[in-house]
């Protein structure tokens, strides 16, 4: 598919968006390739006191505290599997990194810019505010995710 | 264009840095009477070359400064001068003035003249005498380049007159007419530059400015010997310079000028009365071309590029005489005309050579970040060793098998490495020391008290942050203890001590920490009255008993001041609990020692380093924390009668009959709901400096170790009661606590009832 859209899109130059695309809760999600740093299985995260509850914890990655989001939890969604399991993608906004907790990572998508949608306002959906466009392949609806909105607030404090 | 000209002007404001510093070693030797002739020079040097790149920068106000300091100092170098007690105090003031300005410079603040004025006047009278002095001796001093200029008269357009400057020292000047100014003899020099002057960094267009200064000049370049440009070789020298100088200087002077490249160039001066003159070579000041301008050729020396004999013409008379002037040029001519006689030749060139070669220290800047990139990684390394030696452990391998040898060598090289990559942050903490006699210096100027600061183990290296964040305390602390600390010289006298009081500032390892000292010789504290301004602002209870140690402590107080009247140093308010908070956030400790009429002693103790801590690995709900070493006062197993009920929702800890309140740290930090029985329970006392206490329960304690820091703030943000994180030898992250910050936001709550709302806060 993506070789498709590959050989219709060199010639008139359509921009297109790289995803990667996950599982969350059964749902697809998906985040800009770009901000990926990587992919690990998932460890046992040491937890933060008064932290919110999507907020799982902190990991080593190489030396670097990580914090980890629990991506169902933060969409509101039930975490059913096995923890075990999961996976950590590493992702990183302007300067801050961190790590979401999803079910599995499912593929890498080349979506043309014309093909994404702008997700409808829907006021009972809480979870409506972490999706930024909306984009359709193989009739699975894959929502991407906008990270800025995902990462706890920063609480900036005078060090 | 911008960004290199930033880079180099930052770099330009570091080399000031490290010359004020030599400056300041310089004269510390010149008060302790140590100098020799060396110390001048370097002196000299220092403010030289600050001025010459402010020149290149354009910093008028600072060249102005330096130039005049300068020139007193060429005066004590001539011996002219003698370096006494009063002068080497002016040059302590002028050395203040100096970095007051190159950091007003490298800031972009306002020049404030009054500031200055009175320092300049007094430079400017020293340099005034030294001129009357001289008039006796020698013919008219060549004062008379800028009345060439006034009256526009002469050759040349002469230098022009200096609007934006103080009016200068001499009121020889006026005296000193233009009537002398077609009889100047003149003298033509030739300056043929080798390969090696450009190699060492230097550049003729400064040299050229020093001649200028003694008088009218014109600078034309030949360049004969210059190949055409597919031949040229761009790290020669090909360029020379015909110089023709209008002045009363004698040649000596315009050697003088060019000693620094001694040996770097071949150089012929002849002299001529202006009246037997050959046929001059033309003046090229009007065919100067404009583009090298000075501030293009300034940058290009301060980014120590080797200055390479120009192909085109552009370089080769960056002087025209049209240029502003931006120093004075009567006082360095009459400077100069000084003695020129006087000096030997033989020791100006060794002084030469020796700045020719100036390589005070060979170090290398490096970004502070790169450097904690460093850290982080041998932090890493750290971490890895303990996680692969236990996994070796975990194989069974047998003790003296070859992996466990190596690991063990391993082991030591880590070691090492972690130490030398901790001494890369590590700085003495000299410059801070230096910072403290000049505070010493001003204070004592306010308050009218002689002091002498003595400073001790300056060379002992302490951790860059920790060095930056002392300054503030510091300062604090050597303010009081001249505003405070030490009596006024007749009091001094009265009680038979001499009338200069005496502030020690000491630095020193002291097992694993350093410890720096800050005594003054002064009367001590004043007990009782501490006691009672205690009482008066209701900071105790009168009827507390005290000992000399707790009174000593109401110091720390906040809102505790001494001081009657608000002086203009301290006493506003803000006081050593400010100096205590601060000393605490770099993980340190302060204390105080007073003996009554022989002063008091001020000690804090520091970590060596930010990066590692001291600390005590406990378990608590099944999560795994540091303690800080340095905040447990002690660890203790509760028996069943130790702890009391206090509120409906909180209990207290019976320790040796104080009662101490009770936290529980899994309850506090949400990890679990409080126990029903704290019985047996381990609790650490731990203690903040003013005195308040907190029992802390924890499940048990695993061990006691350096952990590496990592902080939290940049990737998560503030953790409440939590001080940063860091990796434990399994691979795992462990929370390291902020005990002040748990304590201070404690709840108390020990009751599993009614508890579950407060503590999710």
């Amino acid at each position: 598919m993506t070789e498709e859209l590959n050989e219709t899109a060199a010639p008139v130059e359509v921009e297109e968006k790289e995803l990667l695309s996950f599982l969350v809760s059964g749902q697809d999600y998906s985040v800009d390739i770009m901000s990926v740093r990587e992919i690990r299985s998932g460890a046992s995260a040491t937890s933060l006191p008064h932290s919110p509850d999507y907020v799982r914890g902190v990991i080593n990655l190489r030396g670097t505290v990580l914090p980890i989001i629990d991506l169902a939890k933060r969409l509101g969604m039930e975490a059913d599997l096995d923890e075990s399991r999961n996976v950590i993608i590493v992702v990183a906004v302007e300067d801050r990194t961190f790590g979401l907790m999803v079910d599995a990572v499912s593929d890498i998508l080349s979506i043309p810019e014309h093909e994404m949608q702008t997700p409808p306002e829907m006021r009972a959906d809480v979870e409506h505010n972490f999706v930024s466009a909306l984009t359709i392949v193989k009739d699975r609806m894959i929502r991407v995710l906008d990270l800025n909105a995902v990462m706890p607030p920063s609480r900036e404090e005078a060090a | 264009m911008s960004d290199p000209m930033a880079e180099i002007r930052a770099s330009f404001f570091i080399e000031c840095e490290e010359l004020l510093e030599s400056l300041q070693d310089s004269l510390e030797l010149m008060d302790s009477g140590e100098a020799d002739d060396e110390t001048v020079n370097v002196m000299f040097r220092a403010v030289h070359s600050i001025k010459g790149g402010a020149g290149a920068f354009g910093l008028d106000e600072l060249v102005a400064f330096a130039h005049k300091f300068e020139t007193v100092m060429d005066m004590v170098r001539n011996g002219d001068l003698t370096p006494d007690h009063e002068l080497v105090k002016l040059f302590f003031v002028c050395g203040d003035k100096l970095s007051d300005l190159v950091r007003q410079a490298r800031d972009g603040e306002e020049y404030d003249p009054t500031q200055y004025a009175d320092t300049l006047a007094k430079l400017d009278a020293l340099i005034g005498e030294d001129e009357s002095d001289e008039e006796e001796i020698d013919f008219q001093p060549a004062a008379l380049s800028l009345e060439l200029g006034g009256e526009g008269e002469g050759t040349a357009p002469g230098l022009p007159d200096l609007p934006g400057l103080p009016p200068l020292g001499g009121d020889d000047g006026a005296d000193a007419d233009a009537a002398a100014a077609s009889q100047e003899p003149v003298l033509h020099i030739r300056f043929t530059p080798e390969t090696a002057l450009y190699a060492s960094g230097n550049e003729p267009l400064y040299l050229f400015r020093a001649v200028r200064d003694l008088g009218d000049l014109t600078v034309r370049c030949i360049e004969d010997k210059l190949p055409p440009l597919e031949a040229l070789d761009p790290e020669k020298a090909f360029l020379s310079w015909e110089l023709t100088l209008l002045s009363g200087e004698g040649e000596a002077a315009v050697r003088e000028a060019f000693d620094f490249v001694d040996g770097l160039c071949e150089l012929t001066v002849t002299e001529q009365t202006a009246a037997g003159g050959d046929s001059q070579p033309d003046p090229v000041e009007t065919a100067a071309p404009s583009t090298g301008s000075p501030d293009k050729s300034g940058a290009d020396t301060s980014a120590e590029l080797p200055t390479p004999a120009a192909p085109s013409g552009t370089r080769a008379a960056p002087i025209d005489t049209a240029e502003p002037a931006e120093k004075p040029a009567a006082p360095p001519a009459d400077k100069k005309a000084g003695k020129p006689q006087a000096k030997s030749a033989g020791s100006k060139s060794t002084g030469a050579k020796k700045s020719a070669a100036a390589t005070p220290r060979a170090t290398v800047r490096v970004d502070l970040d790169r450097i904690d990139r460093l850290v982080n990684l041998v932090g890493e390394i750290v971490i890895n060793q303990a996680m692969l030696s236990q996994s070796v452990e975990e194989a069974g391998l047998p003790p003296n098998s070859p992996v466990r040898t190596g690991l063990d060598e391993f082991l030591q090289l880590t070691r090492d490495i972690q130490e030398s990559v901790m001494m890369i942050r590590a700085q003495p903490v000299k410059s801070l020391f230096q910072r403290m006699a000049r505070i010493v210096r001003e204070a004592s100027a306010a308050v009218g008290k002689e002091v002498r600061l003595i400073t001790e183990g300056e060379n002992t290296e302490i951790d860059k942050t920790v060095i930056e964040r002392l300054a503030d305390p510091l300062t604090h602390m050597i303010r009081n203890a001249v505003d405070h600390g030490l009596e006024s010289a007749e009091e001094r006298l009265a009680v038979g001590k001499c009338a200069e009081g005496i502030i020690t500032l000491n630095a020193s390892h002291r097992s694993g920490r350093v410890v720096i000292e800050i005594s003054d010789d002064g009367a001590g504290i004043n007990r009782e009255r501490v006691h009672q301004i205690a009482i008066d602002k209701g900071l105790i209870d009168p009827d507390l008993q005290l000992s000399d140690s707790d009174i000593d402590n109401l110091l720390f107080l906040p809102g505790f001041s001494t001081a009657s009247e608000v002086s203009n140093l301290s006493g506003r308010g803000v006081g050593m609990d400010v100096v205590r908070s601060a000393i605490q956030a770099l993980g340190g400790r302060i204390s105080i020692a007073s003996t009554a009429g022989k002063g008091t002693t001020f000690s804090i103790s520091l970590p060596l380093t930010l990066a590692v801590l001291d600390g005590m690995i406990v378990r608590v709900a099944g999560e795994t924390l540091v303690v800080p070493l340095n905040v447990i006062q002690e660890t203790l197993a509760l028996g069943p009668d130790d702890i009391r009920p206090f509120g409906p929702d909180t209990h207290v800890v019976n320790i040796r009959n104080t009662f101490v309140p009770l936290l529980d740290l899994g309850a506090e930090l949400g990890y679990r709901e409080p126990l029903v029985d704290y019985a047996n329970s381990v609790i650490l006392l731990i203690a903040q400096d003013d005195g308040e206490r907190a029992a802390v329960v924890v499940d048990s304690i695993e061990d006691q170790r350096q952990v590496v820091i990592k902080g939290l703030q940049d990737s998560y943000g503030h953790v409440p009661g939590i001080a940063a994180a860091t990796i434990l030898g399994d691979g795992q992250i462990a929370l390291i606590l902020d005990p002040l910050d748990l304590i201070s936001e404690a709840s108390g709550c020990t009751r599993p009832q009614s508890s579950s709302e407060l503590t999710a806060g």
